[in-house]
């Protein structure tokens, strides 16, 4: 079984840590790395592909090192995050010319296939220069597949694509892995990476922050406690009678108003604006304070 | 995949290399040259002028070109991350910097060591022993410049890459070569002259090498440059998101 093995794996750029003891297994199907921006999933992607040297750990792709080993790529498709291909071939002669340099015995007809797949036979013959950021994307992935990799490692794939190619996207992803092909891909939207993946690796800070399937990445986000900002006509009023509700955990009487953590989202909500009319308190503001999907990246690191 | 070059490779280097106009930016040093020898030809008085001219003029429009191309058909493609495609496939580096480093050679063969070979033979005749000499001159220093431009932007970005080409053709060639004994022996413009000299046999030429020496000195250069380009591709680190 073709597998990509991270162990204790870490990077970092002078004093500053890109990805921090990271240890995983990625075997067949689609595996999603999920975080925020500049939360180490292209560094991780770039050392797997061979572009990147651990600092410290050891990787292995299919049973072997992907640091300095080009022969790796036979097995091993890419889709870099970066725009830049080479804007003067047309589609067709920038897959055709991959398909020759993975020495393939029938780069023409391997290429047709792969354009055909990416639904981009109608602009094959237009230059690269032309062509829309999310075209790049889906040449750029008719590349990464001429070869009919069994491990494919895809950096934020649905940038600039509209809603339907996305759609096709994910099918063809998802298509994929369920022929055992090893799918490997990056985004910071929760959304996209629950729809494919099988298996989410939920990256903050570079570290391994949480790791399974989207039902229990959700069941962890959700479950979270809340924070919460309340403005009221008498804050410690207020927070006097929250503090015994079994849905509150805690409540700070700040300059701004009450900070209230809840365990309970469903039931504090609807609870809150009763409890501030029986006791006669003005109820202003209610607000979220914890909302960003980084403060859930955090939460799930934290815990 | 086997080979020592690779015609894939060489295809996309040289329509990137040819590629945003700049045939015109290799072309017009050419044509000042040819232009400058046609002038002096019609104008200049006694037959001093050619090796000096060309002999310095040419040959530094020659490493010039070298920077411009050798600097352009790999440091280009690192810079703006195309370079990942290339990279991304099972070709050995060895074979990617060699394909390169061939193209790169064509074009300053092309874009200098001809326009130079025309310039001496409007002086001089076309079968003249200064034209041949020089041409040959210019095919080695094609080689030897191209190799250390290349190895420079294997190792440096773009932006000082540039700056240490013209910092070394025009300091260090220029300038301390002929003013500080030995530095010659680090020079790729001494390394042409001396091949050049070879077979033009001018003393107008400054070669201050003998040809055994430039040769060696040129074939050891261009090697150790290229093994360390192939060396630098082979532990290429991309740029990655920090946390």
């Amino acid at each position: 079984m073709t597998t990509i093995e991270l162990r204790s794996v870490s990077r970092w750029y002078g004093n500053v840590v890109a990805v921090n003891d990271i240890t995983m297994s990625i075997g067949p199907g689609v595996t999603g790395l999920l975080g925020p921006n500049g939360a180490g999933k292209t560094t991780i992607l770039h050392m797997i592909a061979g572009f990147l040297m651990p600092s410290r750990g050891e990787i292995t792709v299919a049973g072997r090192g992907s640091w300095r080993n080009p022969a790796m790529f036979r097995r091993v498709g890419v889709v870099p995050e970066r725009d830049s291909v080479y804007a003067f071939l047309t589609g067709t002669e920038f897959v055709t010319a991959t398909a020759k340099l993975h020495g393939l015995p029938d780069p023409a007809a391997a290429a047709e296939r792969a354009i055909g797949l990416l639904e981009m036979t109608e602009a094959q013959n237009r230059r690269i220069s032309t062509y829309s950021k999310g075209m790049r994307q889906r040449i750029k992935v008719a590349a990464a597949l001429v070869h009919d990799p069994e491990i494919v490692l895809l950096d934020e794939p649905f940038n600039g694509m509209d809603p339907r190619q996305r759609l096709h996207m994910m099918d063809l992803l998802q298509a994929q892995g369920e022929q055992g092909r090893v799918i490997v891909f990056s985004s910071h939207i929760l959304e996209e990476v629950e729809r494919v993946a099988g298996i989410i690796q939920v990256i903050v800070g570079g570290r391994l922050a949480a790791s399974g399937d989207f039902r229990a990445i959700r069941r962890l986000m959700t479950n979270r406690p809340h924070v919460f900002l309340v403005r009221s006509g008498d804050d410690r009023a207020l927070g006097a009678a929250l503090i015994g509700r079994p849905s509150v955990s805690a409540v700070e009487l700040t300059t701004h108003g009450l900070q209230v953590r809840s365990s309970d989202y469903g039931t504090f909500t609807r609870e809150i604006a009763g409890i501030s009319r029986d006791h006669g308190i003005r109820l202003t503001q209610v607000l979220p304070a914890d909302e960003s999907l980084e403060s859930v990246f955090t939460y799930l690191l934290a815990s | 995949m086997p080979g020592v070059v690779n015609g894939v490779v060489m295809r996309l280097t040289l329509r990137g290399a040819m590629g945003r106009r700049r045939a015109l930016l290799f072309a017009l040093p050419a044509v000042l040259l040819i232009g400058i020898s046609a002038l002096l030809k019609a104008t200049a008085h006694g037959s001093a002028w050619p090796p000096e001219v060309l002999g310095t003029v040419g040959y530094l429009i020659l490493a010039l070109t070298a920077l411009i191309v050798g600097g352009s058909v790999l440091g280009a493609e690192i810079d703006d991350g195309s370079i990942l495609h290339l990279l991304a496939t099972p070709v050995s580096r060895r074979t990617i910097v060699l394909s390169k480093c061939l193209v790169a050679v064509a074009l300053t063969v092309g874009f200098a060591a001809v326009p130079e070979y025309l310039g001496a033979a409007i002086a001089t005749g076309a079968a003249s022993k200064l034209a041949i000499g020089l041409l040959i001159g210019a095919l080695a220093g094609s080689v030897i410049y191209n190799a250390i431009f290349l190895m420079l932007t294997s190792v440096l970005s773009p932006g000082p890459a540039l700056a240490v080409g013209l910092l070394y053709i025009l300091l260090w060639e220029g300038l301390l070569a002929s003013l500080v004994p030995g530095v010659g022996l680090l020079s790729a413009e001494h390394y042409s002259l001396a091949i050049a000299n070879s077979v033009a046999h001018s003393s107008a030429l400054h070669a201050n090498l003998n040809l055994g020496t430039a040769t060696g000195m040129g074939i050891v250069v261009s090697a150790a440059c290229l093994a360390l380009a192939t060396i630098c591709l082979s532990g290429f680190n991309v740029k990655g998101d920090v946390a």
